[in-house]
């Protein structure tokens, strides 16, 4: 099995999704020419031409409302935002009407269209470069989440929102665009949404983590290797989740910490905090903690080690859990 | 040979007012298409004043209402081919009609009912826009998707004059333009948005003047003259269809009821204004027109008017008869592929329900 970056495997999944399926089509801003930013697309404009793979104008609430257009018109496009906080301009089609008009058309109509962003800070970039906007997203009735943290696992769950009959939001961790490398199933690869990854095994306390956090997350777990057991669930997809995953692993060890890089205050964390608190508590020997950025703007980069959550921190909550 | 003529404002127009002002005439309509656009016409003011009858006898819910706006409806609808799509917002909620959804449909969307809520493919009709011109870049998405697929197909948006002022109908407009989409972006400009005038809307001289930054014809017409929107819409989707990309159609009239039901235009409307328009509405005008031809008499008006009640009779039973929704459908449909939470909340919903 050929080793992949996690940006090549995204691209990958690309390639072959739209070799796979005629009616897929990329489109972004700088997509096509160039490849993407990032390089996230690059090949496909020269493999799929120019109609498949199109440079947009710079219009985020352009490039998702024409999506639902054209899968009006049949086709299943693939959205990408250049970065997480440019999406936020596309909220609005993704609120009044993304996540709804399967509703509206009574199940008659599909839209099967894809989001793909890259997401997450600690890349000393300037300002709104750095955002974790995933709650926003996950909180819209009628929209999947997906958030990779292992090329393997960009390529299926970016195969899987691809043929997934419902509109899909996949997070790319642009941190470890080129620092995540591993094993990529070469061809078709779909790792199903709604199914989490142990990303390590343990019986003391269960980390959860997803997107660049799980690299926290094992890294803590490798830092408290002398003093705990720690099991590490990478979420993979925050909508649906996979509550039958996260259950057993905290009915084993009792205990759990849950680390996302957005601000706290109704973060993903809290969520997964309700559902212990809602079909566990009684599995539970301590209160659940949550290691999150802060509630203020993602800070001046300088300061952006302070306020992503480092393994440092993640590490004292897991001692703060496991001491009472 | 198509006579347009020009009135105030640099308006297109065809119909005259049977005095000084001279009628113009289409070329290619004969008496049987203009009878049925007045049948269409008619059957669209009809929806209307039957709709806010029924909003007062607490049938249907908050309504918004569309009077004096069918002459840009039934006008443009009447250029378009059955493949061709419409996206309409709330102001074009029957437009429907015109592509053989029933009335009951309709009035149950403004119900609350689920029955309201249609397949599109159904008629070629999206559904109901409620925000304000998010979707726009729809039929500009669906227009440039059919295109990709060879698919002789033009989409046609409605929006207000509002509506330009907002980021989606510039972003719409914007990528049809790029794209040289087969769209049509149509405003009824009826100079209201609810309580704010035109004049606070915008410091362009007129919406279509928007089109020149677009890289699109901008057409000025008289919104309340059905010929002249027929003609101005002919025209662009002929532009469309010919591969020369979209058009922005200006259609200019003056709000004459209401914004919705729930809405006090005395408030801030311009009554004398108001009322001059209601005496020139455009189903009259066309009535006129038509009777000026020789091609419709007072007594099949007549006859064409009770068909379009004994319609919405029919229309509101239908709608009544409606079983109470199942509560499921609060759950179906929001994904093809839910998540398993759903299925756990209506077995509680129900739950609960047969308890009380």
């Amino acid at each position: 099995m050929p080793e992949r970056l996690l940006v090549e495997a995204v691209n990958d999944a690309l390639h072959v999704e739209m070799e796979r399926d005629p009616s897929v089509m990329i489109l972004g801003e700088d997509v096509g020419r160039l490849g993407g930013v990032f390089r996230a697309t690059a090949g496909l404009q020269d493999r799929f031409g120019a109609d498949r793979c199109v440079d947009t104008p710079l219009a985020e609430a352009g490039i998702l409302g024409t999506a639902v257009g054209l899968c009006m018109a049949g086709w299943r496009p693939v959205c990408e935002m250049q970065y997480d906080a440019f999406s936020y301009p596309a909220l609005d089609q993704l609120i009044n009407h993304v996540g709804r008009y399967r509703w509206r058309t009574r199940g008659k109509m599909s839209f099967p269209l894809v989001i793909r962003m890259p997401y997450g800070g600690s890349v000393r970039a300037p300002e709104l470069h750095d955002d974790s906007p995933e709650t926003y997203y996950v909180h819209t009735p009628g929209v999947k989440v997906a958030i990779p943290s292992t090329p393997a696992d960009a390529k299926g769950l970016i195969a899987a929102a691809i043929r997934d009959p419902d509109p899909v939001v996949v997070f790319e961790p642009k941190l470890i665009y080129r620092l995540a490398r591993g094993e990529v199933p070469d061809g078709e690869h779909v790792v199903p949404l709604g199914k989490a990854r142990i990303a390590r095994e343990g019986s003391d306390v269960t980390i959860v983590a997803y997107g660049a956090m799980v690299g926290v997350a094992e890294r803590a777990a490798d830092a408290l290797e002398n003093e705990a057991s720690c099991e590490v669930v990478d979420l993979r997809s925050l909508k649906p989740l996979d509550e039958e995953s996260l259950l057993a692993s905290v009915a084993k060890t009792g205990r759990a910490v849950v680390v996302q890089e957005a601000p706290r205050v109704c973060g993903f964390a809290a969520e997964v905090v309700a559902v212990l608190a809602e079909k566990a508590i009684f599995d539970l020997r301590a209160p659940v903690l949550r290691v999150t950025g802060y509630d203020v703007p993602y800070p001046y980069w300088q300061l952006e080690d302070a306020y992503v959550p480092s393994e440092a921190r993640v590490v004292d909550a897991v001692r703060r859990v496991l001491a009472v | 040979m198509s006579r347009v003529l020009p009135a105030e404002g640099g308006l297109r127009r065809v119909i005259g007012d049977g005095g000084l002002l001279p009628d113009g005439e289409i070329e290619g309509l004969g008496h049987e298409q203009l009878l049925a656009l007045y049948r269409n016409l008619v059957l669209l003011r009809t929806y209307d004043e039957r709709s806010v009858i029924y909003h007062r006898q607490g049938r249907i819910g908050t309504y918004a209402i569309y009077w004096n706006h069918e002459a840009m409806q039934a006008g443009s609808v009447f250029a378009l081919e059955e493949r061709d799509w419409i996206f309409p917002s709330y102001r074009e909620s029957a437009i429907g009609l015109l592509r053989g959804m029933p009335p009951s449909t309709i009035l149950s969307w403004w119900r609350g009912h689920p029955a309201g809520w249609w397949n599109p493919e159904d008629y070629g009709v999206a559904s109901i826009c409620v925000p304000i011109a998010t979707h726009v870049p729809h039929a500009v998405g669906f227009a440039w998707g059919s295109r990709l697929k060879e698919e002789d197909r033009v989409a046609i948006a409605y929006f207000g004059d509002g509506a330009t002022s907002e980021g989606a109908f510039h972003e719409g407009a914007t990528f049809a333009g790029v794209l040289k989409a087969p769209a049509i972006l149509f405003c009824n400009n009826n100079q209201w948005a609810i309580s704010t005038p035109l004049s606070a809307q915008t410091a362009a001289p007129t919406l279509a003047d928007k089109a020149i930054g677009y890289g699109m014809p901008g057409v000025r017409v008289d919104g309340g003259d059905v010929l002249a929107v027929y003609e101005a819409t002919r025209e662009a989707v002929e532009r469309a269809r010919a591969g020369d990309g979209p058009t922005l159609l200006e259609a200019v009239t003056y709000r004459a009821a209401p914004h919705a039901t729930a809405d006090d235009p005395s408030v801030y409307i311009d009554e004398e204004r108001a009322r001059e328009e209601r005496e020139n509405e455009c189903v009259g005008r066309y009535e006129r027109y038509l009777e000026r031809l020789g091609v419709l008499t007072a007594a099949e008006a007549e006859e064409i008017r009770n068909d379009a009640l004994a319609v919405m009779r029919d229309g509101i039973v239908e709608a009544e008869a409606e079983p109470p929704a199942d509560v499921s459908l609060v759950f179906e449909h929001a994904y093809a592929d839910p998540p398993a939470s759903l299925a756990t909340d209506l077995e509680e919903l129900r739950r609960i329900l047969s308890d009380v």
